[in-house]
């Protein structure tokens, strides 16, 4: 939801980045204030994910150009668990499966270590036992998965619900979600989106990157914005994705391209 | 002769200069068997580097320290025994450097398992035993095996009746104590038709010289019978451990097996599986070495007969300069239609300077066969790393939890509760970087 007077959580400006010597993202910016919920939608290769990995810290990435603020400070000065600690949270497209280490131990060593960084109270394994359950009714999951192998055979819905559980206990200042709806049935989308319509507030931001529009039917947007060949060339509201539902995103490249033409 | 070889014969004759130490048998069979193992021993050389079975493995070593067999039993006081117990075994026998030690051995004589040293089996069923020891691990040519039985005496016999099931698990440990000897333990394992039992094989050290742990274990399934088999090799820094395991399974039967190796400055285990019609086994491993540490694993998972299945998932973590070896090979027979067979070596390297040398090796004789087989061989995937770090852990914790996450897929899959966490903390402290 839109509030007056809100305070900046994201702000970035003219952002360039590469990978392996290509580049992906050229001069990106994107404010975003607590409160709001932004779509980054686009085509296939317009660099949404990269922008989303960037913003988690991801090493495999390299900033050209530009800048990012979190809340006051520089996102690139802050190693990647650091962004974390101070509340940027990246619901991954693809969760990685981590055979060997149980579900319920690496859920109370993250939110720990967070906690700890807040200068906020750990859980014991027993306290928090009880504060991840009622976390997991959020997301109807069952209590079976905390004594599972980390995503471990997981289905692609278990592993997005493993996600949002994540975001939940973590309590992000920003939270991306990357394509949290890929793969997900119809089902697996509904309890999904609750779960993170439960967790959006006045204190936070949600930016969600997504190919399709479904998502948006379940967490509506206050903000579309049209990605294209590594920049945002185009932002509405959420009238603007059902649009894009309707018409594709090849009009929005070629409005653009009329508007920087006549603009010369 | 070659000067090498020169040095193997006198080392072995070094080595079998102890055993008229082994008493004779009034059994034939028995004084036979030993005699033709010794027989084989004068035949046999030490393997070097030039044998395509030992190419990767360095066991000179050997030929330049010299072994004596036990001269002395010690006398262990059953506190020192006792940090080794597993809460969960009803029965353990003892071996203290490949000696049985009654006083230290407990039995449990009600729940239908016989557990005896083998004296004591051979006097209640020696024509049982004439059909199974020694027929099922190779010594004729295979010079520790060899080695082993000609120094055959006591050994640990666990006898499983037709139909009886056992949750409780055996424990047969292994204990040396003495620096400088060589000792032969002994395992023969029957598991009568539809019996089930678990047995963990245990090799332990109370010193830290250097000494030679020379082993066998044979395990004969019969149908329909089901094993799991625990293997821990946790000998001390600076011992040689070398072992030959053999294991027949008939119709129907299941072996399921988990074998760790953390110890000795040099291991290898050698694991011959056969599998009759529709016989399942599971063999998996884990090597978790650093230092100047060796250790290598070889296997050959035989499907003699159709609708076996077998899986194997053989793990090696290496740090330092050490060196892991895996030669896994699958062989599926003329005939043996409809086998199922999936292998995976997945290896991770935590420094530069650690080497693996895996092998997969499949031999197929039959068409109609599902084999899948593959390796790995690496550092922590980055992705998983970051994966971690985004959720607010550092590097080093994020790598130290894939690492240990790395070795403990194994040992979840060890069914004595008590022993897997030991073994998964051992895995912890041994994957532990302080940042």
């Amino acid at each position: 939801m839109i509030y007056p007077d809100s305070k900046i959580v994201l702000e970035v400006r003219g952002l360039c980045a590469s990978v392996n010597g290509t580049e992906i993202l050229k001069g990106l910016d994107l404010t975003v204030r607590r409160g709001e919920v932004h779509a980054i939608m686009g085509p296939n290769g317009s660099g949404k994910s990269t922008f989303s990995k960037i913003l988690a810290g991801h090493s495999a990435y390299e900033v050209t150009g530009g800048t990012v603020m979190f809340e006051g400070q520089n996102l690139f000065d802050m190693e990647p668990e650091e962004r974390a600690r101070a509340g940027v949270f990246l619901a991954f497209q693809y969760p990685i499966e981590i055979p060997g280490v149980i579900n319920s131990q690496f859920l109370r060593l993250t939110y720990n270590t967070v906690q700890t960084h807040r200068d906020k109270e750990e859980l014991d394994p027993l306290e928090f036992d009880d504060y991840v359950r009622e976390k997991m009714k959020l997301l109807e999951m069952s209590p079976d998965f905390l004594e599972r192998s980390v995503n471990e055979g997981f289905s692609g819905g278990e592993k997005k619900r493993n996600e949002i559980l994540q975001m939940a206990m973590l309590d992000p200042r920003l939270a991306i979600l990357d394509e949290t709806d890929s793969g997900l049935d119809i089902d697996a989308l509904r309890i999904v989106a609750n779960g993170v319509n439960q967790l959006a507030g006045k204190d936070n931001a949600i930016v969600m990157v997504t190919h399709y529009q479904r998502l948006l039917n379940y967490i509506v947007p206050d903000y579309v914005h049209v990605m294209e060949a590594g920049r945002i060339i185009k932002t509405g509201d959420k009238e603007l994705a059902l649009e894009l539902e309707a018409r594709g995103y090849d009009w929005v490249g070629a409005e653009c391209k009329a508007a920087s033409e006549a603009a010369a | 002769m070659s000067t090498s070889d020169t040095v193997n014969a006198g080392y072995l004759e070094s080595l079998l200069a102890g055993r008229p130490h082994v008493p004779a048998s009034p059994l034939a069979w028995l004084n036979t068997l030993r005699s033709e193992a010794v027989d084989r021993v004068g035949v046999l050389t030490v393997p070097t580097q030039r044998d395509e079975e030992w190419r990767f493995t360095d066991i000179s070593q050997l030929n330049r320290m010299s072994f004596h067999p036990v001269r002395t039993t010690v006398d262990l006081q059953a506190e020192e025994a006792g940090r080794f117990r597993i809460e969960e075994a009803a029965s353990r026998l003892v071996f203290v450097d490949g000696v049985y030690a009654p006083h230290l051995s407990i039995i449990d004589t009600d729940n239908g398992v016989s557990v005896v040293n083998l004296e004591a089996g051979l006097a209640a069923n020696a024509v049982a035993l004439e059909s199974c020891l020694g027929r099922y691990a190779e010594f004729r040519n295979e010079v520790f095996s060899a080695l082993n039985t000609a120094f055959l005496q006591d050994a640990a016999l666990v006898v499983v009746p037709q139909d009886v099931s056992v949750s409780a698990p055996v424990h047969l440990l292994f204990i040396a104590t003495q620096k400088d000897v060589a000792s032969y333990p002994r395992c023969l394992l029957l598991a009568g038709s539809g019996s089930v039992v678990t047995v963990i094989e245990d090799y332990v050290s109370l010193q830290e010289d250097a000494y030679f742990t020379n082993a066998v274990t044979e395990i004969v399934l019969a149908e329909n019978a089901r094993v799991n088999h625990i293997r821990v090799q946790r000998e001390g820094m600076k011992a040689v451990h070398i072992a030959n395991g053999a294991v027949s399974l008939a119709r129907a039967s299941n072996y399921q097996s988990v074998s760790v190796a953390f110890g000795a400055r040099i291991s290898r285990y050698n694991l011959n599986v056969r599998l009759a019609e529709e016989a399942e086994c599971a063999v998996d491993g884990l090597a978790l070495i650093a230092g100047r540490q060796l250790a290598d694993t070889h296997t050959c998972i035989d499907h003699a007969k159709p609708h076996a299945m077998s899986h194997q998932l053989h793990k090696c973590i290496v740090g330092g300069g050490a060196h892991a070896v895996f030669n896994g090979k699958i062989m599926v027979r003329q005939g043996a239609q409809r086998t199922d067979s999936r292998q995976s070596s997945r290896n991770l390297l935590l420094t530069n300077k650690a080497h693996v040398d895996t092998k997969p090796q499949l031999e197929i004789f039959a068409d109609d066969v599902k084999c899948t087989h593959g390796a790995t061989i690496g550092q922590l995937d980055s992705e998983e790393v970051f994966y971690l770090q985004s959720r607010g852990l550092s590097e080093t914790v994020a790598r130290n939890m894939l690492t240990y996450a790395f070795g403990a897929e194994i040992i979840e899959r060890i069914p004595v509760p008590s022993l897997k966490s030991l073994l998964e903390q051992t895995v912890l402290d041994q994957t532990t970087v302080q940042p």
